[in-house]
């Protein structure tokens, strides 16, 4: 031990005080030849003699001391050390070329971080729980295909469906329910929305959550008719009450109750969806409080996950649950559905899938978009590699005249090839250091990007090892792309060669050339590729953010109601509804509102079995139904195209009758005039079959989503629905700054019913979040494609400024010979016509076998646009043109004679 | 430079620290005492002496110190360790099987 220590003391004394070591290595060499020489003297040679014979004894001083160095093993290090010093000083000599290549190469390696910080915290990171690769979750193979009613994208199965999983499967050590829902909390208009986690008893105990505060949920706090609990994440817990451990046994106003805290859950825990962090927690059991329609056999609300048990894996417990369903989807199979339907559902069958990193509806919008722009940032980082190969080679031909005389004097060539890597890795270093920094803000940007306001984004992103681990690896690639080349090429410099011509560098000149013009061939090619993702990105998001969807945006907006402590009975909810739509009215602001049971373009759908036994083929067709009050087309904007509009006559008792859209009367009734025709619809629990009679045709509009075309869509009066829910939607248009109208309908609603909860959505806010991703794509995409617009420009200018100066001789020699300065300005030109050919060619192939990836991403174009492609082109052949005028102009001002004498 | 054709590899190293076993030398004193012990057979040029002290030095084998010398001048003296004695006795087993085994079959009859 002690002698390692002794070691290392020694060679941290060789370097650091290396000038005493070798001023002491010198005495003790100088003793010895003093001693040798009088030893030789004082057997009768003569002191010159003596001195030459020690001299030759010892084989020359300096050898001498470079062996002991040698032996002191530090010449690696010593040497090491010599290159970054040198290496620093050659860097800080070019101040320009220094700082242009650190923050290129920082904005490449920080924005490829923050990509992947992003990807790793979305796809790669574990749950974080223990032994999270044990987790699994137990879904419907291929989803419910929209059978039945979805709560939301956590909604795999129903409660009965779950209660069977539970008790027949053996996979699992231990398994449970989960599903999220927005709670309301507080009262009165106080009241909010926060995002709550459905817990079944098993989850804490299995996922092995503990509390940091309390207790959490066990089996006994979920059972049928249990009582309303509540487990509190830790952020929340901060947030609303200052992180008090004194809380516990308190309560929480939920849906107007109090409802006792038990719990804190650990801080690591943010829920089992990547992105969205739980508020609040409670058991599953307790869905039933507030009517959810939890038993029913078509409600879909729950997901569930379990531990394997050892010794299982996801495909054996895939085949297990698999085996299972047949039994499973029989039991639980509804039976009050049409006989297709439920056939339908007894084919369902169950499967394992790994979720050991949980589960992300972000991950399923995102995933593919992330990876790609990764892909793009990729590829800015090659031009900006490629761009300071270039300048390395230029500078390398520069000192030529240098490498020559060190190869001269002995350097061997792998000294002159690490001192030259020693450069680029210093680069490299500062590089990915300074973007590793620029890497957080920059994905923290980016998540900002991603949230909208009604999906608020909780990502935990980390600098730990992983991106690390990234961001080095980028740098070292780099590194190696852009100074391994250029540092081999120089060290081949024949140093006679080299000397000869003084640095006039005519040795591998053609060959570098060649390189150089590979080079930006290259460059323009990948800048074609991420110029045409650019622009197919942006128009896409052009195309979709002006599609017209058939509604008015300005000035429109939803509200949403809900008075838990007052629900009307089924008679008074009609009065009610009328009540609270008059209410809004008389608010002066208001220009117009209607109640409607479906919000446009929110992703929500409502669809029914219609029949038209009038029509030529009777058979089963479906529609879209929204039950809507009068006004509802004049608020919205729709046009009536034939027929007439609801009125206050068409009530629950009158006559049923039903509007439809174009698509409906195009589709079902062809050139039959639809004013007459009568619908039937196919009965559903809650629905029972009605014939409705067509009274008029409105226009077209979008129905839940911009990317979907428009379906046949049906509107009947909300006096006529089957089962009005409580509290209606109501749409509102006006032309007052929407916080203005919100606020004066709050109190406006208040003064009539102090209890009740209000939300809003603005139209034209939902629209644009609803595009954030195409939104992000665009923004992002279209700065990389002018990022790399920019740094090929400065490719290309730089390679032909160096080519115009190398070859300054020979077009001195032409003009001398009598040729124009027109075609010396052609000559440059033509030069770089053949580069800019090349490359755009290559970088056309690539885009169009690159963009087909990304089809999915796009709307209303084609991943093969050729339009985009030529335009693309086009710009980029006008930038290098336009990069290369000024070298061109340049050459064709070459002073013949002062070129010719210089030689 | 060049490490002595008539020094088997790594011998210089045992000599070495089998001399400095004896008591604490100066370099020139080392090389003279290599000389005088192997009855002037082994000549270790001088060239290889410093290197070699240095690589034992650097593996904390032996130490150095700055002494006077017998002559009234600095000179630097090395002295062997408590690892350098039990590298000392490694190498010299090392040695000896070694020897014995060359010897073994150098003295084979040829039949």
């Amino acid at each position: 031990m002690g002698r390692w220590i002794t070691k290392f003391a020694l060679r941290c004394r060789s370097l650091v005080a290396s000038k005493r070591v070798d001023a002491e290595l010198d005495e003790e060499l100088q003793f010895h030849l003093a001693r040798h020489i009088e030893a030789q003297v004082s057997r009768g040679v003569t002191p010159e003699e003596a001195r030459r014979q020690a001299a030759i004894a010892i084989g020359g001083l300096d050898q001498q001391k470079d062996a002991c160095r040698d032996a002191r093993g530090v010449t690696l290090i010593d040497h090491t050390a010599r290159d970054i010093r040198y290496a620093a000083r050659m860097l800080r000599a070019n101040p320009g070329f220094t700082l242009v290549a650190i923050l290129s190469l920082a904005l490449g390696i920080g924005a490829n971080t923050a990509m992947f910080q992003l990807i790793e915290a979305v796809r790669l990171r574990s749950l974080p729980v223990p032994r999270a690769e044990e987790l699994t979750e137990v879904r419907i193979a291929g989803g419910n295909g929209g059978w039945g009613i979805s709560e939301n994208e956590n909604s795999q199965l129903t409660l009965p469906i779950w209660e069977q999983i539970r008790d027949q499967q053996r996979a699992f050590s231990g398994i449970f329910a989960w599903g999220t829902t927005p709670l309301p909390i507080g009262s009165g208009p106080d009241a909010r929305r926060v995002a709550g986690l459905w817990v079944s008893g098993e989850a804490f105990p299995t996922l092995g959550v503990t509390p940091a505060v309390g207790r959490l949920f066990g089996p006994a706090d979920d059972q049928r008719g249990c009582s309303l609990t509540v487990v509190l994440n830790d952020a929340f817990w901060r947030a609303q009450f200052g992180g008090d451990p004194s809380v516990i046994g308190r309560t929480l106003i939920i849906l107007d109750r109090p409802v006792p805290i038990v719990g804190v859950t650990a801080p690591e825990f943010f829920g089992l969806e990547v992105g969205k962090r739980f508020d609040i927690a409670v058991p599953a059991c307790a869905a039933a409080i507030w009517g959810s329609p939890t038993d029913r056999r078509d409600y879909f609300w729950l997901s569930a996950m379990g531990r394997l048990r050892d010794g299982w894996t996801v495909t054996r417990a895939a085949k297990h649950l698999d085996a299972l369903s047949p039994g499973i989807f029989e039991a639980t199979a509804p039976v009050d559905r049409q006989p297709s339907s439920i056939e339908r559902y007894r084919r369902f069958r169950l499967t394992a899938v790994p979720a050991s990193n949980g589960v992300s509806s972000l991950r399923t919008t995102y995933g593919g978009a992330l990876w790609l722009l990764l892909g793009m940032t990729g590829l800015v980082l090659l031009i900006a590699c490629t761009n300071l190969m270039n300048l390395l080679l230029a500078r390398a031909g520069a000192r030529e005249h240098e490498i020559g005389v060190r190869l001269a004097i002995g350097a061997s060539r792998a000294r002159v090839v690490s001192q030259l890597l020693t450069e680029s890795i210093v680069l490299a270093v500062c590089g990915a250091g300074l973007g590793v920094v620029l890497a957080s803000p920059l994905s923290r940007g980016l998540v900002a990007l991603l949230a909208t306001t009604n999906n608020p984004l909780d990502l935990e992103l980390r600098a730990g090892w992983p991106v690390l681990a990234f961001a080095c690896g980028a740098g070292l690639i780099t590194c190696v792309l852009f100074g391994l080349v250029p540092a081999f090429r120089a060290s081949r410099t024949d140093p006679g060669v080299a000397m000869k011509t003084e640095g006039r560098g005519l040795t591998s000149n053609r060959d570098r050339l060649l390189m150089q013009r590979c080079l930006v061939t290259a460059q323009v090619a990948i800048s074609l590729v991420l110029l045409f993702g650019a622009a197919l990105f942006v128009r896409s998001f052009r195309n979709l953010i002006t599609l017209d969807t058939g509604l008015r945006r300005d000035g429109v907006m939803f509200a949403m109601f809900a008075d838990f402590s007052d629900r009307p009975s089924p008679e008074r909810v009609l009065a009610a509804q009328s009540e609270l739509l008059e209410r809004i009215r008389s608010v002066p602001q208001v220009d117009a509102a209607a109640i409607t049971t479906q919000f446009p373009l929110n992703g929500s759908s409502w669809t029914q079995g219609i029949e038209l036994p009038a029509s030529s083929t009777p058979e089963r067709r479906s529609s879209k139904f929204t039950y809507v009050s009068p006004q509802y087309f004049n608020t919205v904007g729709m046009r009536l195209r034939a027929g007439r509009d609801f009125d206050e006559g068409d009530t629950a008792t009158s006559r049923r009758v039903a509007l439809v859209n174009e698509t409906f009367a195009r589709r079902y009734l062809g050139s039959a005039n639809p004013i007459g025709v009568t619908v039937r619809t196919v009965a559903e629990p809650r629905f029972p079959s009605t014939v409705y009679e067509v009274i008029g045709v409105v226009s077209d509009t979008k129905y839940s989503a911009l990317r979907e075309p428009i379906p046949p869509i049906t509107f009947v009066p909300i006096a006529q629905h089957p089962s009005p829910r409580p509290w209606p939607g109501i749409v509102i248009r006006s032309s007052a700054p929407p916080s203005t109208v919100m606020a004066a309908v709050k109190r406006s609603v208040g003064e009539l019913r102090p209890n009740m909860a209000m939300a809003f959505t603005v139209f034209d806010t939902q629209i644009r979040d609803g595009l954030a991703r195409e939104r992000i794509l665009a923004w992002l995409a279209g700065s990389f494609g002018v990022l790399a617009a920019l740094l090929a420009t400065i490719g290309v200018y730089g390679v032909i400024s160096y080519l115009v100066v190398r070859r300054r001789h020979e077009i001195a020699i032409r003009l001398a010979l009598g040729s124009g300065r027109t075609r010396v300005v052609r000559l440059i030109l033509g030069e770089i016509a053949i580069l800019l050919f090349v490359g755009l060619v290559l970088g056309g192939v690539l885009a169009v076998a690159m963009a087909s990836g990304a089809s999915s991403l796009l709307f209303g174009l084609s991943p093969r646009d050729p339009i985009t492609l030529v335009e693309a082109a086009g710009v980029l052949a006008a930038i290098g043109f336009l990069a290369s005028s000024l070298p061109a102009f340049r050459a064709s001002r070459v002073d013949a004679t002062a070129a010719l004498r210089s030689e | 430079m060049s490490k002595p054709s008539d020094l088997v590899q790594g011998t210089l190293d045992l000599l070495l620290l089998k001399i400095l076993a004896l008591e604490p030398l100066h370099g020139w004193a080392v090389s003279q005492r290599l000389q005088q012990m192997s009855g002037e057979e082994l000549q270790v040029s001088d060239g290889s002496l410093y290197p070699a002290l240095h690589k034992l030095e650097q593996e904390g084998w032996i130490k150095a110190e700055w002494k006077t010398s017998e002559l009234g001048r600095r000179a630097k003296f090395y002295e062997l360790t408590r690892a350098g004695r039990k590298q000392l006795e490694r190498e010299t087993a090392n040695w000896e099987r070694l020897a014995a085994a060359i010897s073994a079959i150098v003295r084979l009859r040829e039949v």
